[in-house]
């Protein structure tokens, strides 16, 4: 069904490494897990649509190992994430950032929403500004048009 | 020379569906039975053509006749009788006939149904016979399941060992029973608006159709997660992979249809946007087997490798959904909306739901194509599972918070007062429970307690409303009972479909929040602590199979008191063909939870001797996130068996009309 995770078990298949080996893990576990928040929310270029957590291809346990090593230097979550911007481009990022381009993106879904409750409200409004006519009304209406054409 | 006449069966199934089309619009135009009826009998036909050329495929694949392509490409002699039927369906050529044949097979029961008004079944069958001319037309000339090699290879390259599996066997034929299922909706839909009647006589129509379709996708969707989750071995069951938002898109739009079908069909109102989700929902269908199908998603560069059959696809898709979009915005000016009703109102819960199932599909769709528009302007963005969970997770918030209101509300000017003090249990029961789980989960999370609050708030909405109507606890119990059982079929499946929804969502907030992971090198007679169990690593062994070998490990699982829990088998198969390794996950169920185990491969240790990479999950709550879609699909089917989806149309009609009148 996905060729994507076709490539992905070939690439399996070649080399060794994984998020979770726990040979590549750094010593302190709160450095560890930011490192593994934020291999969630990057993309393994070589793989699509998965990210490099769950990857095992090389490129993947490359991109842990330098995630890694900007962690235990000390670089927050923010530089290491323009780090991988600068270096693979905004596409390896799984959480797109808040630009004048993105905003689309971001703000896109809540402006449909928004759209439909005003669209909702004004049907209301203009269903309370012409009340429907009566049964009777209705039947008078025809009569005087009735009345009209003849 | 089977091939050779299933290859004749399909150019045959080709030709009976533009007569379907022609008969059908000229039998309606001319106002002629004779020619419409004829019709009928195309659509009828052009089934059995590509069902026997369906049924050629499968017989290429059974006998293993490798002089056919994809056959070649896609089968083994040695693999298991069932994958080779599956393997039918596992290539692009194949799931276009099993789409084809889907379509075709729907027309068919269309051709048979009865009581659909002359004039709307004419169109109807019409567009789905133009439907049938532009997915056989494509599959006939630009991607034929059936044609030979001229020098056929002694054994076939077989399918990807990942795809031999039960779950995803059964995964494409069930989601493309759903997707195809909204061709019939999207045929309506465009007949109606030619015959320029979108009223609820209408909708009384699209409703059992889309329940159909609904149901199946709902099934089709979760074997996908159900075997992503299993056979991936990532302890994820949903990654917003595009493929997976491909599917979840048309569904979005089939809920959204499900609920505006029922005020068209109850009040009159919203026939116009009833009419726009039909076209919509099989649109987006169209473009999810467009997006998988074409390569386009993984790049555009991709795209361009094969860009005939991507493009011919795409021109498909424009030219279906181009005329229905077309036709709706000359036509739908017309239809006037002649029902009225107040803020608070079932209407009114509905079109929010509506407002925010559109606002969630529209996330959706922009999410996935967002990298191709960005490229196409030679920039370059991402979009991952944290936009989805955000945007998605905080619209659905707002769908949630009001639902179980929905069902309780009256028609045309609801009582919100009275609706609060029917849910009041259930909202503070949902709010202990909220309470409960934050205080007896360690981390305590506030927001994830929060979210599972709302998934108990769902379920028990559903419950009391069910209960209300039985008159639980207010009246004899005898009188309950027999409520009960006069129930219509319908309601219960409303009922059933929310707690299924509630459930899903206590599964989901549960499971992503408190799952807990631990991988170690382990050596036979290792062990490692998860979730409070303890992993003990007793023997690996060779296993060999059908068609791999299989190192298998044996891990006994243990409880606190050291009570014996499970007896987990992971193995890693390797195929003999391609060489290809995946882990066959080992899945220890406890009441609502899994332990998850997975096997990785076999190191060497420093000292001599073998260790193995064992990785284990501990889910949480984790068979709510499957249990809960699969009530949603038997509430649909609940539905879809009552007797009112059934009761002939016209009578249907008169009894609204009257009662419109009669309320007005």
């Amino acid at each position: 069904m996905n060729p994507r995770r076709w490539i992905l078990v070939f690439s399996a298949a070649l080399c060794l490494a994984a998020a979770h080996d726990p040979a590549d893990r750094l010593s302190n576990p709160v450095q560890e897990a930011r490192a593994r928040a934020l291999f969630q929310e990057t993309r393994c270029l070589v793989c699509q649509g998965e990210s490099i957590d769950d990857s095992d291809a090389e490129l993947a346990g490359d991109l842990r190992g330098a995630i890694r090593a900007q962690v235990a230097a000390g670089r927050s979550d923010d530089q290491v994430r323009a780090f991988l911007s600068a270096r693979y481009g905004d596409f390896v990022l799984f959480r797109p950032k808040l630009s004048a381009v993105n905003a689309l993106l971001w703000g896109g879904p809540f402006l449909v929403a928004v759209l439909g409750a005003v669209l909702l409200f004004r049907r209301q409004r203009a269903m309370i500004q012409t009340p429907p006519l009566s049964p009777e009304e209705e039947a008078r209406l025809q009569a005087l048009e009735a009345d009209q054409s003849s | 020379m089977i091939a050779e006449f299933g290859c004749f069966a399909l150019i045959l199934g080709l030709c009976l569906s533009v007569a379907q089309a022609i008969l059908s619009f000229t039998g309606r135009a001319r106002r002629d039975a004779v020619l419409t009826g004829a019709g009928e009998g195309a659509a009828l036909g052009a089934f059995i053509a590509v069902a026997i050329g369906f049924c050629a495929l499968i017989f290429a694949f059974v006998t293993s006749d490798f002089s056919v392509v994809n056959v070649a490409e896609n089968s083994h002699t040695e693999k298991p009788l069932i994958y080779k039927i599956a393997g039918a369906w596992g290539s692009h050529e194949g799931s276009m006939l099993l789409w084809c044949l889907a379509l075709t097979g729907y027309g068919a029961v269309l051709a048979l149904a009865r009581g659909l008004p002359w004039a709307l079944k004419a169109l109807t069958v019409a567009v789905q016979g133009s439907l049938g001319v532009l997915f056989i037309g494509y599959m006939v000339l630009a991607s034929n399941p059936l044609l030979r090699l001229a020098t056929p290879p002694v054994e076939g390259r077989s399918l990807n060992p990942l795809l031999q599996d039960p779950a995803l066997a059964a995964h494409p034929p069930f989601l493309y029973a759903g997707y195809v299922g909204l061709s019939v909706v999207f045929s309506l839909a465009v007949a109606a608006l030619i015959e320029g009647r979108v009223d609820s006589a209408w909708a009384r129509w699209v409703r059992p159709w889309t329940l159909a379709a609904w149901s199946l996708l709902t099934v089709g969707i979760t074997l996908g997660s159900f075997w992503a989750y299993y056979e991936l071995g990532w302890g994820g069951w949903w990654f917003w992979d595009p493929v997976e938002n491909a599917s979840l898109m048309p569904w979005l739009l089939a809920t959204a249809l499900l609920h505006s079908a029922v005020v068209t069909e109850k009040r009159g109102a919203l026939a116009s946007w009833t009419a726009f989700l039909a076209i919509g929902a099989f649109t987006l269908s169209m473009l999810g087997a467009f997006l998988v199908r074409s390569g386009v998603l993984t790049s555009v560069h991709a795209f361009a490798v094969d860009p005939r059959r991507g493009l011919l696809l795409l021109g498909v898709l424009g030219t279906a959904s181009g005329a229905g979009f077309a036709l709706f915005a000359w036509r739908a000016p017309l239809l006037r909306d002649r029902s009225t009703f107040a803020p608070i109102s079932r209407e009114s819960a509905l079109v929010v739901n509506n407002i925010i199932l559109a606002a969630v599909a529209s996330a959706v769709l922009a999410g996935t194509l967002w990298p191709l528009v960005l490229e196409a302007f030679g920039r370059q963005g991402g979009v991952g599972p944290p936009y989805y969970n955000l945007v998605v997770g905080s619209l659905m918030a707002v769908a949630f918070v009001i639902l179980p209101a929905g069902p309780l509300l009256a028609w045309k000017r609801g009582d919100a007062v009275a609706v609060f003090q029917r849910l009041t249990f259930a909202a503070a029961a949902a709010l202990s429970f909220g309470v409960l789980v934050f205080a007896f989960t360690d981390p305590h999370k506030a927001l994830a307690s929060v979210e599972v609050a709302v998934g108990a708030w769902l379920a028990l909405g559903a419950l009391s409303e069910a209960a209300g109507r039985v008159r639980l606890f207010r009246a004899p119990v005898t009188e309950s009972a027999r409520r009960f059982a006069g129930l219509p079929r319908g309601s219960w499946g409303v009922t059933l479909a929310h707690l299924g929804l509630g459930l899903f969502v206590m599964g989901a907030a549960f499971e992503s929040s408190w799952r807990t992971e631990a991988a170690y090198v382990l050596s036979v007679g290792g062990g490692l602590d998860l979730g409070g169990y303890h992993l003990t690593l007793t023997t690996v062994g060779d296993r060999p199979g059908p068609n791999y070998d299989a190192e298998e490990a044996r891990i006994r699982v243990t409880d606190k008191a050291g009570r014996t829990v499970c007896a987990a088998a992971p193995s890693r198969k390797t195929y003999d063909t391609g060489g290809q390794t995946t882990s066959q996950v080992a899945l220890c169920p406890t009441a609502l939870d899994d332990l998850y185990i997975v096997l990785g491969e076999r190191r060497a240790l420093p000292g001599g001797g073998s260790a193995w990479l064992v990785r284990g999950f501990w889910n949480p709550w984790v068979r709510l996130i499957f249990l809960g879609p699969i009530l949603m699909a038997v509430g649909g089917a609940l539905s879809l068996s009552d007797r009112r989806s059934r009761i002939a149309v016209g009578r249907r009609a008169v009894s609204v009309a009257t009662g419109l009148a009669g309320a007005q």
